[in-house]
Formats: C-alpha cells, structure tokens, sequence
C-alpha cells in the first residue's frame, strides 16, 4: 500500500514513476514502485533482505535499467542516461574505495575525470577529508585504514565531486554498534551542513529511525508505507509495517462491524474495539496491533481482557511482562517501574487494558513476519 | 605488556628486546612451518636441484684430460708456445706417448679425444689412430718420440693439438660457457669464433625475442577471456573454463601435430585460401618461426589465461561501478580502475608464460623449422647427437642466468610483489 504524500510534480528531486524491475524475466523484484523525493531530503528505504532496495537504488544510479517505469531527476527522465554521466554520488556497501591508490588519490579521481585542475583538486580533496574529520589520511591506502575511516572516506569520496544526490547502501553494515551510532551522527551532520539529497538504504530499523526524514518501508518489492519516523512507529498503516517496526502485539479476528472509524473485531469469544485503519469490511479478517507501551496493567482503558502472566524480565526502567492474553502466549506489556505501579506476579491473573485509539485494524496479512 | 623505555628499544615484560622476542616467536611458527613442506623439500632437493648442481658442475667440468694424460699436463706446464711452429720440447712428447699407452689399455684415448675434438674438430681421428700405434711401442727404448710421432701423422708436429691440450689441461674449465657465447679459449685468451661457428648468440636472442612476443600475444589474446571468465553468471564461466583447460587433456604432441596438419604446404588453411582464391601459390606458415609462435601461442595461452582469471575473478565488480559513478566513462574506468588491479595478473601470467616458453622443445622442433628453433632444441641436439654434454650444460646454465637476469629486470620495472595468482 502506498502513501502519496501532498507533493506535486514539480517540487520533486527524484521520482520513480510506476517504476518495475525483473532481472530473469519471470518475477518482478520491484513491483510498480511510485516514490517522490524532495530537494535537501533525507529518505531511507527499509525493508528485510531481498526486498528489493538495493535494486531501486542500482536503478537510481544507473547501474540497473528499470523493466517498466520512469525515473526522473529534476524533472528529467534519465532512463537512458549512462551512470557516469547522472552526477549522482554514491556510498557502495562494501565502500570499493580503489586499493591501488592513496585516499587522497581516491578522491581526486572523480574530480581528475571531470577535467580539473591540479590546485582546485588538491583544495577540494583536503576540504572533503577535513569534513569527514580525515584531513590527516590522504597519503594512505584504504587498507591501511579501519572500517569505520574507510566508511568515512567512501562517503568523502561521494561528496567531493559536489553531487547534489548521494546514495548509501547499507553503509554501516559492518561496523560495530558505537562506531554505528557515532557515524549515523556524522552522516546526519553533513547532509544537514550540505543540504545534499540523501537515499539512504538499511535494515536496520532504529538506524531509520533515527536518521531519516522519511522512510519508505519496503517489502516483496513494493513501498509498504512512506512516512515519517514517527508516523511510521505511531500510525502503521499495514500489519508489515506494524510488524517490522519496533516491537507489536497483534492479534487475528473478523470485523463484526464497523462504526464510524472504529471497528469491532471479535478475537475468538471477545470483541474488541480498534481503530479501523486498513481492515476492508464487515467479515473480513483483520490483524490488530498494539504497541506494548500502549497497553497498561489494570482496568483503564476502554478494552479490558483478562490476562495470565507468563513470564517477568526486569530491565531498571521498566519490567517487560509476558502475558498470554485470548490464546496469544507473545503478548508483551511494558510495565514502567513507578514506585505507585502495580507489578503482577508470574503465573498470577491480572486484567490489562488499552483505548480503541491504540489498538489499529489492519489489513490481514497471511505471511505476516 | 610492553613499556617504552626514555630512549632505547620496546622491552617485554621480562625486560628482553621486544624484536628479539618477536623474532623468537617467529622462528618457531617457521620451524613447524618448515616441518610440513619437508617432504616436499626433499622431494625438490633430489629430483630439482641436485639435477641442476650436477648440470651446473658438468658445464665446468674437465677433469678426463687432466685424469687421461697426467703427465703431458705437469710436463706441459713449463712449456708455452713462442711462435707459431714452436712445438713442444721432446719431454712433452715422450710423456704424452706414456699417458696415451695407459690410456689406450683402457680404452679412454678415444674419450679425451672426443672431448678435445668439441674444441678443435679433427683431434678424435688423431688420438683413435695413435692410440692403435703407440700399444706397441717401447717406451724405454722408441725414443725420441717427437719424431716417432710426426712421422705417425705430421699433425703431431703442429701447434694446434698442443695448444688445444694445453688451453685444456685444467679439471675446470671456461671453455663451454665460451662456447655457448660464439667464443673460443685460446692460448692467447677468448678470441670470437667463426661466423659460420656462431649460433648460439643468435638462438639466445631468438628465444628471448620469440618468448616475449609469445607472451605478449597470450597476454592480448588470453585478457579478453580472462575478463569474460570472471564477469558472466557462473554456469557460463564454468563451460567457458573448461573450453579453456581443453588443450590440457590432448597430449601436446597432437596438439602441435595438428598445427602442423594446418599450417603446412598442402595444409588445411593454405588449400583452402588457394580454393577461394586469394592467393596463387601456398603461403610459407610453418617451418618459421610464424609457424613457431602461432603454435606455441595457443599452447601456452592456458597458462596465461588462469593466472589473470584468478586474479581477476578477485576484483568486485563494485570498483567499476564506483568509478563509473563518480563520473568515469567506461574506458577511463577500465584504464584507471579495474587494469591497475588485474596487472598482478598479467604479470603472473606473464612470467609463466615466458619462463615456460624460453625452455620449450617439442613445438619448435616440431614445427619451428630451421629459423624457427628454440635454445633448448640446441642443447637437446648437444646432449643426443653430438654427446657434448658440457656444452649442453653450459647453455642451460646460460639460460638459467638469463631467466635470472631477466626475472631480476622485472622485479626493477613491474616490482615481484606485484604478482599474484589470486
Ligand atoms: N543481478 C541479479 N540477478 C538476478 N536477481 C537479482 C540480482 N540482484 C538481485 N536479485 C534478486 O532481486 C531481489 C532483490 O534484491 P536486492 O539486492 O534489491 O535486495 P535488497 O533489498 O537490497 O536486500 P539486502 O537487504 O539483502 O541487501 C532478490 O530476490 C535477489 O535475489
Ligand atoms: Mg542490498
């Protein structure tokens, strides 16, 4: 299911019009793709592995041609446009800085192509180095480098020939948790300090999070949902979504009725009021889906179930009860630990409760993750 | 731990140098290393290199006439020709017909003979027929044996069989290695030998000149393959290897046969271009050295293209498609990008190649013609026909030096390190 956002023609950077992609002929790996991106923005495209991301982003670059569609660039189609001549930068999962030259020469190349001179390349190449706080490294050779600097090199590279679009795939793949979080900062600094277009690939959810303006969440080839970060956790539209970001209960039931935007659901003997989201009609199966901090333990909220304690795992600022609630033995409730919270015991019987504005119908997926 | 001390070398903990420790460390990864290959080490010790000592020492070695005629070499030693007709003084003589007595009990007149005949031909025949005469003689009482000798055969009574004997009286000698060079020992030192003598110079020449463009005709030809071997989906590159190795399982000899079924007079490519026409009477393909480095291209190109597939195959196709995206046409990314890093390939490739090519034997003998030969179808010829084993020797060891030299050049212009089989 796609979002369209409000943004015309005309404003859009990049767009991917009615865009497909088969590489044998037999399945498509991108399946009608219809994606607007703004000038300065920062968009990230998740989704699990073979999704089809890095095929967008091939496309995008050049190295793929779409089997169907358009893609646009300020504009202009550039289907038939060769990659060297797209001016588009990019940042390649495994970096391929070229190992036979220095960093500084790596860095020189795309500008040395382009036709400049000595003393202009030398400038822009210290200028890129200090920007990704590298000033000190163009005499070496990637390998002499660590991942986390031959991260920061690849996206200097990218930057340096003054590309207006960069694309990253799954550019901190490997590096560990700290130096991760360190260079999503500095990613998210230099896009701010450049106002460069950004399409950013991962699977990583909280990297998307983070760092985005707007994440168009992929699966089995097609934009699930594109959205802010918060949108996207807050107001999933698809049981995938809901699914793939951060963590959900979810339950399975029939719609009994529906009522203005809410819907009645009955999940084996008890009806459970939600928001009508994407639940298609009176009969229909539904998904329903709630985020664990949503829920609370005691009779609140205006649906109330009864609920057996399986399992406590304390974790400082809050205790992760797992409860088994209308046969769903994973349903995870997040109990903050506040001196006046009440805390169940395991094996106990206790009542939980959440408002109808927390809990979304969605659509009924058969392969739901 | 380490710590570092004001001015002096890292100390480990226990306060030795901490190179020294390293080195220690080192030396007994190296020793169980060394106990793995040992076998293999023996292995080479006796098939490899005790063959190539034994080949080096041959090519020196003259120790059968010193061993044959001792006392003409200590009676010769005082004696050294003024002028041209001054022969020995009476004492060589009579010692040469004691040495030539023993020796022709033992049959070994006719050896040294040969091998004095290599250096000036028609000796052999001298040395069969005294050693018939002298048996007979009294040595005691025959004398003087100069004018015995002369009057045996007036050879005796010229310098040049002195001389020869003389130049060549040491255990070791220069001579062979001078011989592999067009050159001749003499007593007046090396003098160049005749330009109907000298092959051996231009056939080095020839094999060097004709291995290069061997090899540079395997790089041209084997890098397009190569790259297409290790760009296409694998089942294709699978096939494409096997076409490749194909040559492998046809013995070499039929391979070059059936050059020769192509390429000669009457041969498939000549009938078939006097069938349509384009020429009038059959081109000269083989018996050249056309015929030699055609051959012997498609022989060798295997050894070419697996060395340049593996390194290749190691160069992720990302590295274009990075350069092409930073604004690098496809030449400009081919030349700058992706050629630098198959070079090690190349040069892996080319040394094969070329070091398998400067040695090679049955093609050019099969196909080479007389302009077409290689060195090693003289010294094959050395060691069969002519028995010279020392001079065969020499040529190889001249080989091997050149091999040497030439691998010491590369290693200045293109540096060793950058070689590598993937
Ligand atoms: N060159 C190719 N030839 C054939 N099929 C391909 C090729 N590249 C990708 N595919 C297929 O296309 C689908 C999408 O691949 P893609 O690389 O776009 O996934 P992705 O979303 O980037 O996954 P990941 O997160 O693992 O990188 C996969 O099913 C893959 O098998
Ligand atoms: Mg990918």
């Amino acid at each position: 299911m796609v979002t369209e956002t409000s943004m015309t023609d005309s404003s859009a950077y990049v767009a991917f019009d009615g865009v497909q992609k088969s590489y044998d002929g037999k399945t498509l790996v991108v399946k009608d793709l219809n994606l607007k991106i703004e000038k300065g923005e920062f968009v990230t495209m998740l989704g699990p592995s073979g999704s089809g991301k890095t095929t967008c982003l091939m496309m995008l670059a050049g190295f793929e041609t779409a089997t169907h569609g358009q893609i646009l660039l300020d504009g202009v189609s550039i289907n038939n446009i060769p990659p060297h001549k797209r001016g588009i930068g990019m940042v390649f999962q495994n970096y391929a800085l070229f190992p036979h030259m220095t960093v500084g020469e790596n860095l020189s190349f795309p500008l040395e192509v382009r036709g400049m001179d000595k003393s202009t390349r030398q400038d822009k190449v210290q200028r890129a180095l200090d920007m990704v706080r590298m000033g000190e490294f163009g005499s070496r050779r990637p390998a002499q480098l660590s991942g986390g600097q031959q991260q920061r090199i690849a996206v200097a590279r990218a930057l340096v020939f003054d590309a207006e679009l960069v694309l990253m795939d799954e550019p901190l793949g490997a590096l560990d948790k700290q130096l991760r979080e360190e260079m999503q900062y500095e990613i998210k600094r230099i896009h701010e300090n450049l106002g460069v277009t950004v399409v950013y690939v991962t699977h990583d959810q909280s990297e998307a999070l983070t760092m985005s303006d707007r994440i168009a969440v992929f699966d089995d080839g097609r934009i699930q949902q594109l959205a802010g970060p918060s949108e996207l956790y807050e107001k999933p539209e698809t049981s995938f979504v809901a699914q793939f970001i951060g963590e959900n209960n979810k339950f399975t039931g029939r719609v009994e009725e529906l009522v203005g935007d809410v819907a009645h659901v009955s999940v084996g003997d008890t009806t459970i009021k939600a928001l009508a989201v994407n639940c298609g009609g009176k009969g229909d199966l539904s998904q329903l889906s709630i985020r664990p901090e949503r829920v609370t333990i005691g009779e609140l909220g205006d649906n109330v179930v009864d609920a057996k304690v399986c399992e406590l795992i304390y974790l400082g600022d809050h205790i992760r009860c797992r409860l088994d609630v209308l046969g769903n033995d994973e349903f995870v409730v997040k109990v903050p630990n506040a001196s006046n919270q009440k805390v169940p015991e395991v094996g106990g019987e206790t009542s939980i409760s959440w408002s109808t504005q927390d809990c979304r119908a969605l659509d009924h997926a058969e392969v739901a993750a | 731990m380490t710590t570092e001390l004001e001015d002096g070398p890292i100390l480990t903990a226990d306060d030795k140098p901490l190179s020294v420790a390293l080195r220690k460390a080192l030396f007994r990864q190296k020793m169980r290393a060394l106990m793995l290959i040992a076998p293999l080490l023996l292995f080479v010790l006796i098939t490899f290199v005790w063959p190539i000592i034994g080949m080096l020492f041959r090519s020196v070695d003259n120790s059968v006439v010193p061993e044959t005629l001792p006392k003409t070499v200590a009676a010769m030693e005082s004696w050294s020709p003024t002028g041209p007709t001054d022969t020995p003084p009476e004492a060589v003589y009579a010692a040469f017909a004691a040495d030539m007595q023993v020796a022709a009990d033992e049959r070994t007149h006719t050896v040294v003979g040969g091998r004095l005949n290599y250096e000036t031909p028609g000796i052999a025949s001298k040395f069969r027929q005294l050693g018939r005469e002298v048996k007979g003689w009294d040595l005691e009482n025959d004398g003087p044996f100069k004018e015995k000798l002369i009057a045996e055969d007036e050879a005796w009574g010229e310098l040049f069989i002195w001389e020869t004997i003389k130049t060549y009286s040491g255990g070791y000698t220069t001579g062979y290695y001078a011989s592999s060079v067009d050159r001749r020992l003499t007593s007046e030192g090396v003098v160049a030998r005749d330009a109907d003598e000298a092959i051996y110079l231009r056939l080095f020449w020839r094999t060097i000149l004709m291995s290069l463009i061997i090899t540079c005709m395997c790089a041209l030809l084997g890098y397009p393959i190569a790259w297409m071997l290790s760009n296409t989906l694998d089942r294709y590159a699978n096939l494409l290897l096997i076409l490749v190795l194909l040559p492998f399982w046809t013995s070499l000899l039929v391979r070059t046969s059936a050059w020769k079924v192509l390429l000669q007079e009457q041969g498939v490519i000549n009938s078939t271009l006097e069938s349509i026409g384009i020429i009038d009477s059959p081109l000269p393909l083989m018996y050249n050295q056309f015929g030699t480095i055609v051959a012997m291209t498609h022989i060798l190109l295997p050894f070419m293209i697996l060395p340049m597939y593996s390194v290749m195959k190691t160069i992720p196709p990302s590295y274009l498609r990075a350069a092409k995206s930073l604004g690098a046409n496809d030449i400009t990314a081919f030349r700058r990008v992706y050629f630098p890093q198959s070079v090690p390939g190349i040069g892996a490739g080319a040394i094969l190649t070329f070091i398998l090519s400067i040695g090679y034997y049955i093609t050019p003998e099969i196909v080479g013609g007389s302009t077409g030969i290689f060195i090693s179808n003289r010294i094959a010829y050395n060691i069969s026909s002519t028995l010279n084993w020392g001079l065969a020797a020499a040529l190889g060891g001249m080989l091997l030096i050149m091999v040497m030299v030439l691998y010491w050049i590369y290693d200045r212009v293109v540096g060793i390190d950058n070689v590598k089989l993937g």
